[in-house]
């Protein structure tokens, strides 16, 4: 088990390194891509274009330039914004995790409630109006974009109905830090959350009741039913537990997509300052120090959730733990 | 055999599915009655009904298609319709099922020891420590080795003929009056289905249980039944009990059964017989007796549906004349079959 784990982490820091060598050789490596012209300005002479490549360590071999730019942001810290001078790239994204956890933990709470609730719900009631209306809902909940999903709470919270008895608790758009004032946390972002996890819950409860429809047809769905336990044991102590494979893995994936910056357009809308605004705002202006730390961060969140899931899996299904 | 009123009295049970393809008849109007501590042995070829008359004793068909009629009185309580609930507090205490196949018949996520406590404590209100004592116990008698160990196994570490003895002590673990055995030795080695028919054996002079068990194999009835019921078509064709049967069989289809068997004593043939043609479609039944397209005795009344007729507890489903029938069996056996 020890030496499953150590190598399994051996392996999330190998592709973690694969991931930042390309990242790095796609911003700084690739024709065209000349750092130095960037961080020089328009229309620089060449002696400042020289001079930068210099500063920067940008006329050294690739190899180097690489090392020395993960010296920076790992050991000293101190590698530096292109764009805005002085603003230290490590920092700022350590502002921004917060932000963004805050809002993708919460989302995946209620999407993974709402995910069981909906799939278990119309699994059990197949064919039923019951099961018609709630997999319309969700498809609606999936075909809806998020965006707009966000920019009409905002309308008729922020702004329609904000003077009503209904909505007047909902403070103005942003962050509030969990550790200053829990309660205001919880208001900001409770209707981020919603908004993100609408269409999670959608597609979560689709994927859960094709599964759970599946698995009620096994042998075993007859075995447990022959033992007179009632369906509703049938259901969630048989049916739901060996169901959940493909719901766990979507959730590792998605997860981790969204930690890592995929949550940027729920975060534009609710003028949260996360992750992926910074990594948007970065690549607006290609300032290539922030790209690098926000593309290896989401990778490390990426990589760090499916390991979670490997993990989820040892518990949910006893044939993996075996397998290894 | 016992005098007390009948365990189990199936009457003119149907099982028909709804298809595209219009109403599939997969049980016609089976009936018969089995005493307690009576082994009924069920055989058939494969979508002979043997299983979904099973399933439908249960209360186990679940799909929404299917329509069940009839009668399945058990200690003179009627099944069929019975509310989940009532249905649950009979099922797996009194009528207990063992599945065809052992290596999909237990939940992959909860090891074998959990499955049988789960059944115990649905319907005894026993100690989850008195419950698993008394798994270990089953898994004991059911001669699973180290069964103190093996509670905590989940199925897939086991093989499939400890996984069968698995599934067997978990129907025995509210001692049920009645077991339903669904081919339980068709997926296993030889050896390990004489151990497991040894057991089924035991059950009944142990636990006291009856036992209906189905099987394509006649060499299983042979082993351990004390009726035959023959089924061809979702019918039952023939029944009586096991030395009638097997000495004097009644029905041309039965004949077939046993022609297609090598005999142990007397001359060896040249051949063995086999039954000409294959089973009808369900979908596509022929008019009157379903087996007479492949009967070589079939005849002008073959067009109407015979009913079970026949003396001394063994009937059958045939219009041949009751006397004589034994020379035709001969005429065939001998292979001068008559045109």
């Amino acid at each position: 088990m020890l030496t499953a784990l150590v190598s399994r982490l051996g392996q999330m820091v190998l592709v973690m390194f694969g991931i930042s060598v390309v990242a790095f050789l796609i911003f700084f490596a690739t024709p065209g891509a000349d750092p130095s012209a960037r961080i020089a300005g328009r229309n620089a002479s060449q002696e400042t274009l020289a001079q930068v490549r210099h500063d920067f360590g940008l006329d050294r071999p690739l190899p180097v330039q690489y090392a020395l730019m993960m010296e920076r942001l790992f050991v000293s810290r101190d590698l530096a914004s292109f764009v805005n001078r002085g603003q230290k790239v490590v920092p700022t994204v350590l502002e921004a995790i917060p932000i963004t956890l805050s809002l993708v933990f919460g989302a995946a709470v209620f999407w993974v409630l709402g995910g069981l609730v909906v799939g278990v719900v119309a699994g059990a009631t197949r064919g039923t109006w019951l099961d018609r209306t709630l997999m319309i809902l969700s498809l609606v909940g999936v075909s809806i974009p998020v965006f707009w999903l966000g920019e009409v709470a905002n309308l008729v919270t922020q702004s329609r109905w904000h003077d009503s008895w209904l909505f007047s608790w909902v403070p103005p758009l942003g962050y509030i830090p969990l550790t200053e004032d829990p309660w205001g946390w919880f208001k900001a972002l409770v209707i981020p959350w919603f908004t993100l996890a609408t269409l999670y819950i959608g597609l979560y409860g689709r994927v859960l009741r094709a599964s759970i429809i599946e698995t009620m047809q096994e042998d075993f769905i007859r075995t447990a039913r022959a033992k007179g336990i009632g369906e509703r044991r049938v259901l969630l102590h048989h049916g739901l537990r060996t169901s959940l494979v493909a719901f766990v893995t979507m959730f590792g994936l998605d997860f981790g997509a969204l930690v890592g910056g995929g949550a940027l357009l729920t975060e534009v809308v609710f003028g949260l300052q996360g992750v992926g605004k910074l990594t948007y705002g970065a690549l607006q202006t290609l300032d290539l120090p922030m790209i690098l730390a926000t593309v290896i961060y989401a990778s490390f969140f990426v990589v760090m959730a499916n390991f979670i899931v490997d993990v989820a899996f040892v518990f949910i299904d006893p044939r993996v733990r075996d397998a290894h | 055999m016992p005098t007390d009123k009948p365990l189990l009295v199936v009457e003119n049970l149907c099982v028909s599915f709804l298809t595209e393809g219009g109403v599939v008849p997969a049980v016609s109007g089976v009936s018969f009655s089995l005493e307690q501590r009576e082994i009924l042995g069920v055989v058939g070829e494969s979508g002979s009904g043997k299983s979904q008359t099973l399933l439908a004793i249960m209360g186990l068909i679940s799909s929404p298609n299917a329509v069940v009629t009839g009668s399945v009185r058990f200690l003179g309580r009627e099944l069929l319709g019975l509310k989940r609930r009532a249905l649950d507090a009979i099922r797996g205490r009194q009528i207990a099922m063992i599945f065809q196949d052992p290596m999909t018949a237990l939940t992959p996520v909860h090891t074998i020891g959990d499955q049988i406590i789960e059944q115990i404590r649905a319907h005894e209100r026993v100690s989850r420590a008195i419950a698993r004592k008394r798994a270990v116990d089953l898994l004991d008698a059911v001669g699973l080795p180290s069964p103190e160990s093996a509670v905590d196994r989940y199925p897939h570490q086991l093989s499939g003929g400890m996984r069968q003895r698995a599934v067997i002590a978990m129907a025995l673990s509210c001692n049920p009056a009645l077991l339903i055995a669904d081919e339980p030795t068709t997926a296993l080695d030889v050896t390990v289905q004489a151990q497991i028919l040894e057991l089924i054996g035991r059950l009944r002079d142990e636990f006291g249980s009856a036992v209906i068990l189905v099987t394509h194999d006649l060499g299983v009835v042979a082993e351990v039944a004390d009726r035959v019921l023959v089924m061809y078509a979702g019918r039952v064709v023939e029944e009586g009990g096991k030395g009638q049967l097997f000495r004097e069989p009644l029905h041309p289809y039965a004949w077939g059964l046993f022609g297609s068997i090598p005999p142990m004593h007397g001359p060896r043939p040249a051949r063995l017989t086999a039954i000409p043609g294959s089973p009808p479609k369900l979908s596509q039944m022929p008019q009157g007796c379903a087996f007479g397209p492949r009967c070589t005795f079939r005849h002008q009344a073959c067009i109407a549906q015979p009913s079970l007729g026949g003396a001394g507890g063994h009937r059958s489903a045939c219009f041949l004349p009751q006397d004589g029938r034994q020379d035709l069996r001969r005429t065939l056996a001998a292979g001068a079959v008559p045109a």
